[in-house]
């Protein structure tokens, strides 16, 4: 189609894929957001899908656990799998698939209830057999939070910071113990030290958990990720390792944008 | 460990059964419920109008009220009811409307304009036959005005003023300061820009105001019964000092008889009220949509 | 040089000032005779019949010897209607703005929308037609015992009336309630009942409430509904097949008949009416405190 320089073959076939998109295009009421974009991601890496703004990152990401069925014109075509299986064949739950692949957005969403029942909310109506307060105070510890809010778990969640905030969206995500962790511009919204924190955070999930990160911070995905796909208008341009993908990358177009010629 | 979408034991396959289940029947519950609401409507009007058409002639417009339901007609209502209405229009409007210009152009952020706001919600929550009694005591007995057109539409302001003031001061917070302050470097004063640019831009919200002030005007009863519109009128009002009835309170009477011709007489008269509120509504939509497409 | 000194034009700049801010002291002025004339009243009222006898007392006779000035029973008319109407306009309302806010498509929304306006713009005496004609006879055929003039009829015709009012203003706050929460709830992977009842709606609470309040403070007020299908029977039975009297019923009645003016029995009505101003004015303060302050939860 376009000047596409996609390693997958080379790069993740060997791997293991716990998640693989094939041909995928997404159209918002006829309109193409996202054009035949193919590539996968290895499991327990860090994979990031860079791109000027309106390139259909998120919109990519969105599929992944099928939020954008939410959209009502909005229409999937090709193929995703998770663990082999197709996440939007018919017989499958939506509701289940978000359960094994979680999301962190762009600005904090806690809910407006105490930290506890924010991270507690999502096990408990899914019926966790555990002990959900030993399950709240790992997810916190996990997301690196629990020091500053072990002694106010009742307090009200929209009293923390920004950075905290966010930091409690990571750990109410990893309260449901998802394989993948999906993460949409986590840091856009937070400062500097916050977003420092947060990096160093992935890099300690890292070993258990899968996660995507869609960010527009080229220095970031270049720091945090494994793997880097680059995305314009909606093309999959480049695939690559990071490190390649950032200093060698085979297409003019990844070579324009790392170097900060557009986007 | 792969995962599976699916859960692994068949419990927890039947839990996830019964939470989707569950969904299910809510999203179903509210939508009927709903939809209920919107069947009473039409099981209201349907019973207005079958009860009422075969007595809607014209000689029911033209005839005045009588002991014998083929005579009886509501001409004294609907001249008292379109009397009220111009009066109260004539009086609540200008008010209603410097009201809220004021407060939202020349208030300021001060005390005042805080307990102006206040008031006003207040105001908008006190039942309407409070404001009946106020008119009783101050309009009909205070300043002597009697049981007349004017104590009615005096009274009917004082209801319907907040109406007015909330929805003009929606109105006019809507329109951009941008415009505001094109016109004031123009040179032009506060009250130049008010006038010039803030009231036609608010135009349309304040009309729409405006008609539902009026449309509960319309409808109100219990004022009305407080300052003494009479029940049975047999003359058209030819001066605001005049005595009337309203069709409210000719419904009102109606209704209150035993006989099952007044009630369908009632129905008939129902059926006029609510074609002079559609009427007025319909008119303010269409007023609004020129305008807002002038605007544009 | 340019003359930029004040000349004509701000004299007509004050003019007009002080007009509209004339205007704007109505509203003030209105409250203050609102309140006066109604202490006034109360208070000559008061002189006559304590205070205590008022408010506590059971029996409501104020037009025949041997006469009693209890209020409760009208207090207890208005308690009555109120609630019936409140047990309808309430869950009926709220599951209604539940479904507009969440489940109701744009073509959907915009037919119930406008039912919902003109429902809240039908007058209210058209409502005391429909209990007349519509529901006390419905009610006969189900309830064979039941009077023509009942406590029931009354309540369900206010709840009715009321309806548009909770509904669109819990409508209101759902909607206000930002999206970005329902999205993080159901990337939890929750249904639509789980996300709706345990995150939208606990978030939407202070709007909800306010609407339930201001919902009730209408159905107190409310008069020629309830004076046309509940009757004028001051009633302190447990009983909704009963004819009742509320606060508003009775003073219509007075207002009606021919009380001569002054004497204690003409000045119930003041009394009354004034516990209802209080009343209604309470529930209006408390429900606005709500909207203002929890406004700014979610931020």
């Amino acid at each position: 189609m376009s000047s596409q320089s996609i390693n997958v073959e080379t790069v993740t076939t060997e791997l293991d894929n716990i998640l693989e998109m094939e041909n995928v295009s997404v159209a918002y009421a006829g309109n193409y957001a996202v054009k035949n974009v193919s590539f996968n991601v290895a499991r327990n890496a860090i994979t990031s899908i860079i791109g000027p703004s309106g390139c259909g990152k998120s919109t990519l990401l969105r599929c992944l656990n099928r939020m954008n069925d939410f959209i009502l014109d909005a229409s999937i075509e090709g193929n995703i799998r998770f663990e082999g299986q197709d996440i939007y064949a018919r017989e499958v739950d939506a509701v289940e698939v978000r359960h094994h692949i979680g999301m962190v957005f762009q600005k904090p969403n806690p809910f407006p209830k105490s930290i506890f029942k924010n991270v507690a909310w999502g096990p408990t109506v899914n019926r966790y057999q555990g002990s959900i307060t030993e399950l709240v105070e790992r997810s916190l510890k996990q997301a690196s939070l629990w020091d500053e809010v072990k002694d106010r778990l009742n307090d009200s969640a929209l009293g923390l910071s920004g950075g905290q905030q966010q930091r409690l969206c990571i750990a109410r995500a990893l309260a449901m113990e998802p394989n993948v962790l999906l993460m949409d511009e986590p840091c856009s919204a937070l400062d500097p030290i916050s977003t420092a924190h947060i990096e160093d955070l992935m890099f300690d999930l890292k070993s258990r958990y899968t996660i995507v990160i869609v960010t527009h911070n080229m220095q970031q995905a270049s720091r945090v990720s494994d793997y880097t796909a680059f995305m314009e208008m909606g093309n999959l341009i480049e695939f690559d390792e990071s490190e390649r993908l950032f200093t060698r990358p085979s297409n003019q177009r990844t070579e324009d944008y790392v170097s900060g010629r557009f986007g | 460990m792969t995962a599976s979408l699916t859960r692994s034991t068949a419990k927890q396959a039947h839990h996830m059964r019964r939470r989707h289940a569950k969904a299910r029947v809510f999203a179903k519950f509210c939508g009927l419920v709903t939809w209920l609401g919107t069947a009473l409507l039409l099981v209201l009007l349907w019973q207005i109008f079958s009860d009422g058409l075969r007595w809607l002639d014209i000689d029911f417009l033209r005839s005045f009220p009588s002991r014998f339901p083929e005579r009886a007609g509501i001409l004294s209502a609907l001249a008292g009811t379109l009397w009220l209405i111009s009066l109260v229009a004539i009086i609540s409007i200008p008010v209603g409307v410097a009201t809220a210009i004021y407060i939202e152009e020349f208030g300021g952020k001060g005390k005042l304009v805080k307990i102006i706001d206040i008031n006003i919600s207040n105001l908008a929550g006190v039942p309407s036959i409070v404001y009946g009694i106020i008119g009783l005591t101050l309009f009909v007995r205070g300043l002597q005005l009697e049981r007349s057109l004017i104590s009615g539409a005096l009274t009917m302001s004082l209801l319907i003023l907040p109406v007015i003031i909330i929805a003009s001061r929606e109105a006019i917070r809507t329109v951009p300061d941008s415009i505001r302050h094109a016109a004031i470097a123009l040179g032009g004063t506060q009250w130049q820009t008010v006038w010039s640019h803030v009231l036609p831009a608010s135009f349309p919200g304040i009309l729409t105001g405006v008609i539902l002030g009026l449309s509960r005007a319309i409808g109100e009863t219990a004022p009305l019964i407080m300052i003494g519109a009479l029940t049975y009128v047999a003359f058209v009002p030819e001066g605001p000092m005049d005595s009337f009835t309203a069709l409210p309170i000719q419904i009102f009477n109606w209704v209150s008889r035993p006989q099952e011709e007044f009630h369908e007489l009632a129905a008939a008269a129902i059926i006029v009220l609510l074609v002079v509120l559609l009427s007025m509504n319909s008119l303010a939509i269409f007023i609004r949509h020129k305008m807002e497409k002038k605007l544009q | 040089m340019p003359d930029i000194t004040n000349g004509q034009v701000r004299w007509h700049e004050s003019l007009i000032q002080g007009s509209l801010g004339f205007c704007a002291l109505i509203s003030i002025v209105t409250t203050a005779t609102i309140i006066f004339i109604l202490t006034r009243e109360s208070v000559g009222f008061f002189q006559v019949i304590p205070v205590k006898d008022f408010l506590f007392g059971t029996s409501w006779v104020p037009m025949f010897e041997p006469s009693s000035f209890g209020v409760l029973p009208l207090l207890w008319g208005t308690l009555v209607i109120t609630i019936g109407a409140a047990l309808i306009c309430i869950p009926i309302g709220l599951a209604s703005a539940i479904y507009l806010s969440e489940y109701a498509s744009a073509k959907q929304r915009s037919i119930i929308k406008p039912v919902l306006e003109l429902l809240a713009g039908i007058p209210t005496v058209v409502y005391g037609y429909f209990a007349l004609t519509f529901v006390t006879p419905a009610l006969q055929y189900l309830f064979p015992g039941i009077q023509v003039f009942n406590a029931l009829s009354g309540s369900i015709v206010v709840g009715i009336m009321v309806l548009p009012m909770v509904a669109t203003l819990s409508d209101n706050a759902l909607r206000a309630v930002p999206d970005s929460l329902r999205q993080g709830a159901y990337a939890l992977g929750a249904t639509s009942y789980e996300v709706t009842t345990q995150v939208v709606v606990p978030a939407g609470l202070s709007g909800i409430i306010a609407s339930f309040l201001l919902a009730i403070s209408r159905a107190i007020g409310e008069t020629m509904a309830v004076t046309l299908a509940a009757g004028a029977t001051p009633n302190l039975s447990f009983t909704f097949l009963e004819s009742i009297q509320t606060m508003t019923a009775y003073i219509v009645q007075v207002s009606m008949g021919d009380t001569p003016a002054g004497g204690v029995a003409y000045q119930t009505m003041f009394a009354v009416a004034g516990l209802l101003f209080v009343i209604t004015l309470f529930l209006n303060v408390i429900a606005t405190f709500i909207l203002k302050r929890y406004r700014e939860v979610y931020q």
